[in-house]
């Protein structure tokens, strides 16, 4: 099972690699890619730097072209594909249906991953993305229990892919239109979630209050730690009852997991967040490694160490984890 | 232009259901979506029941579509999509990719619906190679996106082989969960929902701590807090659009296509907007706002 670790920036990327991940995602510097922050992601000098580095170690580098190409703009689409193969990249993680159709038709040799954001979740979507343009891999979005992984893996011989660690999406990915509901921006047409732009913190006399877009997302007394108001998290009333109406802020944490996806045949976990720091890569590629190396040299005796969890958790979002979908309760 | 009735999104008695329908057959919808396309959990009507219910509308006057679920999670949930696109005779509103699969599998005619994510002419092309028919755009793109697309379809030489429709009036399908939402705003896990998402007919609004609506939960699926309404739009879909679609609520949908249908002929002033209706999607800024 390969360890795939995000690298927002080259630093990321060699840390990312010296901390033991098999596999590196990044994205391009522009809004092909669903983590299109400013300061974020990569240039084409930096890009060879970190392909360099990544084939120097004989590690795996997957390039995400994960959002949808507009109309008029599927060129700047098809030039991601073709940087990806010409920086010799082990494969493309793409969303669209146009630009997957593209790379197949063009690069036969190039393998394609499906991206989260293409939303598949059953075997007879898996078929369409396998027949029509040879996909490889999918990467499964965060809406599936853990008994409908194993399903899907004993039912089709694809490669799965499944997210691991890191910010909770808890909306079939690639199928939201909450934040361009709020902001006029959304992931799909400009590879941003509740973007950083519009994110506005105030005192008040009622608390510290976050906003998006001018909405109010969750208010915090002086005892509370504030979090980023991703729409999705906020505190909202249903009937006169205030609470986190979707979902509380918190991170997706499946180290527990990790003997049943080895057993289910998962080909690659992944840890979310190219938005994040280094240190956050540093810290989640080691405990990572060590959790996979140690169920692989005895998975009787696997188990999640405390220490493991504190760091994650320091980490996480509102320091809290979950076991999100996978854990039928969840839901 | 034509007008739809949009799948109803909600969960209804049987019996509410069938009256809905039959009295949707008098209003002034030309096509008539339905189907579940929320839970699969919803078993007032079955699958089968929900084909022998567009059969006994079919042949009277309005195009019947059958509307497929959105978010397919077990293997059950395509056996029941494999029924639905092995139905023999009705077109289907295809709302997965797992679905246009199986569709273009039995060469049968499809509606790509606004659940797929389709956004632009290259995807359509490729579609009506499978046999789209028709293209109900994502909720969230605007006319200008739409006007871009078409007349890249125009250069690809398809535009005249599929129909565009729009989401026009209703609540608008923002997400789709693992969670279910009514369940949870219920302190109920989704295992044991009880159903009681058919307590609420128009799903549960869900606001702001400053009391600003701005979603409403329906199950696995979170709408839009306002209700989108294009009908002072309809003007510049013309020679744009082929189908606007009005999203059932209840019976005062047939009155909003006779709202609707009145527009299409033109109206003397503009329709004032309440406050919680909107129309920004369309306009290419935040959807919950209002463009005058």
């Amino acid at each position: 099972m390969e360890l795939l670790c995000p690298a927002g920036s080259l630093p990321a990327l060699k840390t990312a690699i010296d901390c033991g991940a098999d596999a590196v995602y990044v994205g391009l510097k522009d809004d092909t890619n669903a983590r299109h922050f400013a300061g974020l992601n990569f240039n084409d000098k930096k890009l060879a730097k970190g392909a360099q580095y990544v084939r120097d170690n004989n590690k795996h580098l997957h390039v995400a072209i994960n959002t949808f190409a507009h109309p008029g703009g599927e060129k700047r689409w098809q030039n991601a594909v073709d940087k990806c193969v010409d920086l010799g990249a082990n494969a493309a993680i793409i969303a669209d249906i146009a630009t997957l159709d593209y790379a197949a038709n063009k690069y036969p040799e190039l393998e394609l991953h499906l991206s989260v954001q293409a939303s598949a979740t059953n075997t007879a979507a898996i078929d369409f993305y396998k027949q029509n343009f040879n996909v490889k891999r999918v990467v499964l979005p965060r809406v599936l229990s853990i008994q409908q992984v194993k399903q899907l893996s004993r039912n089709t011989d694809m490669d799965l892919e499944v997210f691991a660690f890191g910010s909770l999406c808890i909306m079939a990915e690639g199928r939201c239109y909450l934040s361009s509901y709020f902001t006029g921006e959304s992931p799909n047409t400009v590879g941003a979630c509740s973007p950083a732009k519009f994110v506005r913190y105030q005192e008040t006399a009622n608390g510290l209050e976050s906003r998006l877009n001018d909405i109010l997302i969750d208010r915090y007394q002086d005892n509370e730690k504030a979090g980023y108001p991703t729409l999705c998290k906020g505190k909202f009333n249903v009937d006169n009852n205030l609470y986190h109406a979707l979902e509380e802020p918190t991170s997706l944490n499946t180290l527990s997991m990790v003997p049943e996806l080895m057993k289910a045949g998962i080909c690659s976990v992944k840890i979310e967040g190219r938005q994040r720091s280094t240190a956050y890569v540093e810290q989640i590629t080691r405990v990572w490694r060590e959790a996979i190396d140690s169920y692989k040299a005895n998975p009787e005796a696997y188990q999640v160490k405390e220490q493991w969890n504190a760091v994650l958790a320091n980490v996480s979002e509102g320091s809290q984890t979950t076991l999100g979908a996978y854990h039928r309760d969840w839901q | 232009m034509k007008l739809s009735l949009g799948p109803l999104l909600y969960y209804w008695p049987k019996q509410t259901v069938e009256d809905f329908y039959h009295q949707a057959l008098k209003s002034e919808a030309d096509v008539i979506y339905l189907g579940e396309t929320v839970c699969s959990k919803r078993r007032e009507l079955k699958t089968r029941d929900w084909i022998e219910l567009a059969k006994a509308l079919d042949g009277q006057g309005k195009e019947i579509v059958l509307s497929s679920m959105a978010l397919l999670e077990a293997p059950s949930e395509v056996k029941i999509l494999r029924q639905l696109c092995e139905n023999g005779s009705l077109k289907v509103e295809a709302n997965d990719v797992g679905a246009i699969q199986l569709l273009a599998e039995n060469k049968v005619p499809f509606v790509c619906g606004p659940a797929i994510n389709c956004y632009n002419a290259s995807v359509l092309k490729l579609f009506v190679n499978k046999g789209m028919q028709r293209w109900v755009m994502p909720v969230e793109l605007s006319r200008d996106w739409l006007v871009k697309t078409a007349a890249d379809c125009e250069n690809l030489g398809i535009r005249d082989q599929f129909e565009i429709e729009v989401f026009s009036h209703g609540f608008m399908p923002l997400a789709y969960s693992a969670r279910c939402f009514t369940a949870r705003s219920e302190n109920k896990a989704k295992d044991d929902c009880e159903l009681c998402c058919i307590k609420y007919p128009t799903g549960r609004p869900t606001t702001t701590q400053e009391d600003q609506q701005v979603f409403v939960l329906n199950g696995i699926q979170t709408q839009s807090g306002y209700c989108y309404n294009l009908i002072n739009d309809l003007p510049s879909m013309d020679g744009l659009v082929d189908v606007v679609r009005v999203s059932p609520s209840g019976s005062e949908s047939f009155d909003v296509l006779s709202d609707y249908r009145g527009a299409l002929k033109g109206l003397d002033k503009p329709v004032i907007l309440d406050s919680k209706e909107c129309n920004g999607f369309w306009h290419q800024i935040s959807g919950l706002q209002t463009q005058l």
